[in-house]
């Protein structure tokens, strides 16, 4: 029981900290955040790995396998499409032809997420990607 | 037990989460954040398969195979203009995933707390998830994008509604041991999902959107403290309370109360948003005629709306305002909150054509300069400067801020046909005298506009 109220007790405080970390954003960033936020509560991808490893049976292990992979969904494509958003931000002064060139080393790099600092660096973002990442 | 030092980092990675928000609500820092955030749930994910000792290990990596396989992809290639409906779907597997961990989870919670978690994640996670399908589906207009009132709806609403907290009671009363219980509890909770998402109208879906998001959260936030995992449960809660608070500020922005957007159209205030379209006579003009009005003014705003990023015009938009600098007019574009489908959805589209941050006007700024203006191109816009949000209290847009377009002196409206925008309502302001119409795609219209104008 002590461990239960434990947990009770980080959710109210993860709950105070996520009201007041984002209580003043410019509407501007409303879309990101909110593609941000999508992806962060991707990470049930761990839950779902735990279930699924702990499955006995047929039905269960279907059930599990789904909800890694509906989970797997939310957690990679929520950061690859929210990095895409917010790449855009950033566009100053690029080249046309560097387009193609910045989409894909980042790209390639967030599928396996510790490529993506090397990625991002070989682009033209001057490192500052990479930077971040660190 | 799970040794210390995964717990710690653990601990660590939600932390990072917490640090990811934040940076994610400056511009500055937000691509870093949301690095950090991806770091962060790699990281977490290599600890979860170090540390607990797993069975079915090839099947697992082979799902989570799949779903790179189809996420990534997917991710990279959506068109800037079809993103809203992506996050929406990501959103809702989210969702889906939380609600069948918590089903998988049932028959194991034993305690109090962990059992009633469980019992009402399952039908939160699926509404989360029917609900964010319907959303995708108007987004993508595969559905009508109108708020759709089945006849018996708000009976059979609450009708579900009800029968989803009877078997959630005799879940919980039957220790969760019911497997077919849970799967029924499921089924429903759907059913509640899409007949709280169709009455929504179009406009109104991004809101929707993110409320659900914030459900997921919530869902993600119990499957934790079931699982007695601290990182789900900090990570689903952030996202629970950012969500909420999110909702809220989107609400604002749009003029709207969460509770009208989703029960409005069960009110029957509808009406005004039929949708028909009045023969009445408008002032078209060809691109010369833009061309000209443009190329004489002193002062030109931009309002650019979805139908700019349908056409994929936002480069020559780019082109035409660099034209008229260069004959040194002073050109600035006024962004709507919610230009586009999504609050900040048009800014990024106009960063991708490289437009200057500084000719970005936000609403208050350009509602200033809107009276001193000569022409104001309005581009693929229209519920964003229909002045029936000021001016007529039936309509279902009315109360929002809207940009005041119709204080300029002159008004140039770039649209498809005379078919009303998103929210399916008409705009007094086409038949404006003052208003001069040119039809056709937005991206073909301004092509002959900077042609004409090269030769003036």
């Amino acid at each position: 029981m002590d461990s239960e109220i434990a947990l009770l007790t980080v959710f109210v405080l993860a709950a105070f900290t996520g009201y007041e970390v984002v209580s003043k954003v410019s509407s501007t960033l409303h879309t990101p955040l909110m593609s941000g936020a999508n992806a962060i509560h991707g990470i049930i991808l761990v839950g779902a790995v735990l279930v699924t490893g702990h499955a006995d049976g047929g039905v269960e292990l279907a059930i599990g396998l789904l909800a890694v992979v509906l989970a797997t969904l939310n957690l990679v494509g929520g950061f690859v499409v929210t990095d895409r958003m917010l790449e855009m931000f950033r566009g100053k002064k690029t080249p046309p032809g560097a387009d193609a060139a910045t989409t894909s080393p980042p790209a390639t790099g967030n599928g396996n997420g510790n490529g993506t600092g090397p990625g991002g660096s070989a682009g033209p973002g001057h490192g500052a990607s990479a930077g971040g990442a660190a | 037990m799970i040794p210390i030092w995964a717990q710690l980092a653990y601990l660590v990675a939600a932390v990072c989460f917490v640090l990811a928000l934040k940076g994610l609500s400056s511009p500055k820092t937000a691509r870093a954040g949301n690095l950090l955030g991806a770091v962060a749930a790699l990281a977490a994910m290599i600890i979860t398969f170090i540390v607990y000792e797993l069975d079915n290990l090839p099947w697992i990596l082979g799902a989570i195979a799949v779903g790179c396989a189809v996420g990534i992809p997917a991710a990279r290639r959506v068109a800037m203009t079809a993103m809203p409906q992506l996050v929406a779907l990501f959103n809702g597997v989210g969702g889906g995933a939380a609600g069948l961990v918590a089903f998988l989870e049932l028959s194991d919670a034993e305690t109090v707390f962990p059992l009633a978690a469980a019992v009402l994640t399952v039908p939160v996670g699926a509404i989360a998830f029917s609900g964010s399908v319907v959303t995708f589906l108007k987004l993508q207009e595969l559905i009508t994008t109108r708020p759709v009132t089945p006849p018996a709806g708000p009976t059979l609403l609450a009708v579900s509604l009800v029968a989803v907290l009877v078997l959630a009671g005799f879940l919980y009363a039957g220790d969760g041991t019911s497997a077919w219980l849970g799967a029924v509890l499921g089924a429903v909770a759907l059913i509640v999902g899409v007949l709280l998402v169709l009455p929504v109208g179009g406009a109104d879906v991004p809101i929707v959107i993110s409320l659900l998001n914030a459900a997921t959260g919530i869902a993600v936030a119990a499957s934790g403290y079931i699982l007695g995992n601290a990182l789900l449960l900090i990570g689903g809660t952030l996202v629970g309370a950012s969500g909420t608070i999110l909702t809220r500020l989107m609400a604002q922005a749009m003029g709207r109360s969460i509770s009208s957007i989703l029960f409005g159209a069960f009110k029957g205030g509808s009406t005004a948003g039929g949708g028909t379209v009045s023969d009445r006579p408008v002032r078209s003009a060809g691109a010369d005629d833009v061309a000209i009005m443009l190329g004489y003014a002193q002062k030109v705003i931009i309002v650019p709306g979805y139908g700019l990023a349908v056409a994929q015009a936002q480069h020559t938009i780019h082109e035409l305002a660099e034209l008229l600098e260069q004959r040194g007019i002073e050109v600035t574009y006024a962004i709507h909150p919610v230009a586009g489908r999504m609050p900040g959805h048009m800014n990024v589209l106009l960063a991708e054509a490289n437009v200057p941050y500084e000719q970005l006007l936000e609403m208050d700024t350009a509602n200033g300069q809107l009276r001193t203006t000569d022409v104001a191109l309005v581009v693929g816009a229209n519920d964003v400067v229909n002045p029936a949000a000021r001016t007529s209290p039936g309509s279902p847009i009315y109360g929002m801020p809207i940009l005041d377009v119709d204080q300029s002196k002159a008004v140039v409206f770039l649209k498809r046909s005379m078919r009303p925008g998103f929210a399916g309502i008409e705009n007094e302001l086409l038949y404006d005298p003052r208003t001069s119409l040119l039809f056709g795609d937005a991206k073909a219209s301004l092509t002959g506009i900077v042609a004409a104008l090269k030769s003036l």
